[in-house]
């Protein structure tokens, strides 16, 4: 008998939390139905060039998809033609299978994020900040420029990679300009970027996990492994599941550091490229606007098919506390 | 309005990432659980090694780039790498300005990150503001629409925007760098939740005097927002400053380029020349490291309540 009345208490008083507007809005209904002509002068900068820069443009992309563009201008209605000529583009799956090489080095980055949030956030852990900032300011770099640091690291003759690899006998690659190393060498400068971030949300899954759940195993015996794999991931996936989300999308915008790291000219990039990449050097390099529209909706195809997959499968492993 | 009070306020809206708690050390400190585990010395140890060997590989790649930057050339293509210069050339740094547009680069990135920062702060705020507390018809709908295009891929905007920067003429201008990026309908989403965690007394005291809606906005309800904007402003500078692909579709000429484009299209002229690559790069990403250095707190902050960059 109590309990309902308890949880109905609760609600009321969250609801009365939350929408705390309502009571004076409702007064305000009483006048009028609306403020009057003041949320225009709000709005309307912002709904204006949202409807200019963003929401038109992708109903033309949309339409250009359908056009082939001549040399000088004006697009002709072509139908269905730039995306048979997409399925017949061998570049299209060997970029999207770069793509996914790419994120799966990326996604990597994630259970690396798991064990080292779980080793800052301990309790009375020193230098935890200092731990949190050396780990996050690779995030904050600017990718054009990191990467010319990074086309320098991997330097296939005096580069410091190389020259470690010499060590122990290996003759080190021309990392960024030979076809399957170049995919690895960005991906994995994709990963030292977003660490950062990944341990960034993962620590803050951490620390709203209450303690209690670890003393409880402590004093039950268990061991730290054995709460790691207990309690610590399972109730990570919440975070786990954002932070899969967000590398994911990223990893399909996958533009700048392959640019910077290779170069337009680079003879590996047709083995390397992204369909960003491609979307890219179609549209502005060989001026066709019309395929290059094509790629673009098929890029948001993808980055939507495979989100909406990721949710569908997220309650076999989420949980959601 | 105490910073406490607005740290509750925005702690009391359920933000999915939330506030950050950056320094959770300090509320962790009073449970008697801490004592008990920070006593087991010797498995702290073994996470102390591996964070640092972790923190010192993350960083390598600038400390080389520090390293690189004040040495010859011939001391960067040298086996085994150099580790420190034997003498330091920091002339480097400035040699870097005479062999390519570094100052006109570095004006255009400045320029187009603050002037983007205050057209979103103050239309996402405006707008965000109205979405969250005043009624007009069509709100919702409008909304809808105006999120819609949140989780779309910039390339679907990216051909069309092209095209009205170059009908406009403003293509190698600053504005036509700058002129999409003042908009941000995830801003609008930022600041729209942010408002609506707001209380509402004071805005309902400020009407009450007679204030109109635009006083009780910009002198009341914007100052509360401190939080948000706080967020909006630390992803709007990262994003402008370290932005490659919309500023090198509408530059074509040195000039013009922001720092992202120079460098990125320096790689065959000064291929050769590693230190003053080392030192522009290093240059360029300046300001925002000592910008996360001062700052770390707001900037994980922000970036955490913004999930996205």
């Amino acid at each position: 008998m109590k309990a309902p009345v308890l949880t109905a208490g609760t609600e009321t008083s969250r609801d009365h939390a939350t929408k705390a507007p309502l009571p004076s809005a409702a007064r305000r209904k009483g006048k009028s139905k609306s403020d009057g002509f003041w949320p225009w002068l709000f709005v309307v900068p912002t709904v204006v060039g949202i409807g200019v820069f963003y929401l038109w443009p992708m109903v033309q992309t949309f339409y250009y998809s359908f056009t082939k563009w001549g040399v000088f201008g004006g697009a002709k209605f072509i139908g269905l033609d730039n995306y048979t000529r997409m399925l017949a583009d061998s570049s299209i799956p060997q970029s999207i299978l770069n793509t996914l090489i790419y994120t799966a080095i990326v996604l990597l980055g994630i259970p690396a994020a798991v064990i080292l949030a779980s080793l800052i956030e301990r309790p009375g852990m020193r230098f935890a900040s200092l731990y949190r900032t050396l780990y996050f300011i690779p995030y904050v770099t600017m990718p054009a420029a990191v990467g010319i640091v990074w086309r320098l690291i991997y330097n296939g003759d005096f580069g410091p990679i190389n020259w470690f690899l010499s060590l122990f006998g290996i003759h080190g690659p021309y990392w960024t300009s030979t076809p399957g190393f170049a995919l690895l060498a960005v991906a994995t400068v994709g990963l030292w970027m977003s660490l950062g971030f990944n341990l960034l949300i993962i620590s803050a899954g951490l620390r709203e996990i209450p303690r209690e759940l670890f003393e409880a195993a402590e004093m039950d015996g268990a061991s730290r492994i054995r709460q790691f794999f207990s309690i610590t991931v399972p109730l990570l996936t919440p975070s786990i599941f954002f932070v899969t989300i967000v590398t994911v999308i990223s990893g399909f915008q996958l533009f700048d550091l392959l640019y910077v790291m290779m170069g337009k000219a680079n003879l590996a990039m047709p083995q390397t490229q992204s369909l960003v990449y491609i979307f890219y050097n179609q549209a502005f390099l060989q001026n066709d606007k019309g395929y290059a529209a094509a790629i673009g909706i098929l890029i948001l195809a993808i980055i939507a098919l495979l989100t909406a997959f990721q949710f569908r499968i997220q309650k076999r492993w989420v949980n959601y506390v | 309005m105490s910073e406490s009070t607005l740290a509750a306020t925005a702690r009391a809206e359920s933000v999915p990432v939330g506030e950050l708690a950056p320094n959770p050390s300090s509320a962790r400190a009073h449970m008697p659980d801490a004592k008990s585990r920070s006593g087991k010395q010797g498995s702290n140890t073994v996470a102390h090694i591996v964070l640092g060997i972790g923190g010192l590989v993350m960083v390598s790649p600038l400390l080389y780039q520090i390293v690189m930057s004040l040495s010859t050339n011939t001391e960067v293509q040298s086996t085994p790498p150099t580790l420190w210069p034997s003498v330091i050339q920091w002339h480097n740094f400035a040699d870097v300005f005479g062999s390519m547009n570094f100052g006109s680069q570095l004006w255009v990135t400045v320029a187009i990150t603050v002037l983007r920062v205050i057209g979103q702060v103050l239309l996402c705020s405006m707008a965000g503001y109205a979405f969250a507390r005043m009624r007009f018809r069509f709100k919702g709908p409008l909304l809808a629409l105006v999120l819609s295009i949140i989780m779309v891929p910039s390339q679907l905007f990216l051909i069309p925007q092209y095209q009205i920067i170059q009908n406009l003429g403003w293509l190698n201008s600053i504005a036509g760098i700058v002129a999409p990026g003042i908009f941000s309908a995830f801003g609008l989403f930022l600041m729209r939740q942010f408002f609506m965690g707001l209380p509402d007394e004071l805005e309902d005291a400020a009407r009450l005097d007679g204030a109109n809606p635009f006083q009780v906005f910009f002198r009341v309800m914007l100052p509360l927002a401190a939080n948000g904007l706080w967020a909006l402003v630390v992803i709007t500078v990262l994003w402008s400053w370290n932005d490659l692909l919309w500023p090198l579709v509408v530059t074509s000429t040195a000039n013009a380029a922001p720092l992202s484009v120079g460098l990125s299209n320096l790689q065959g002229e000064h291929s050769n020349n590693y230190p003053i690559l080392m030192a522009a790069s290093l240059m360029a990403m300046a300001p925002i490291l000592i910008m996360f250095l001062l700052m770390q707190k707001r900037v994980m902050a922000g970036i955490g309540r913004s999930g996205l960059k």
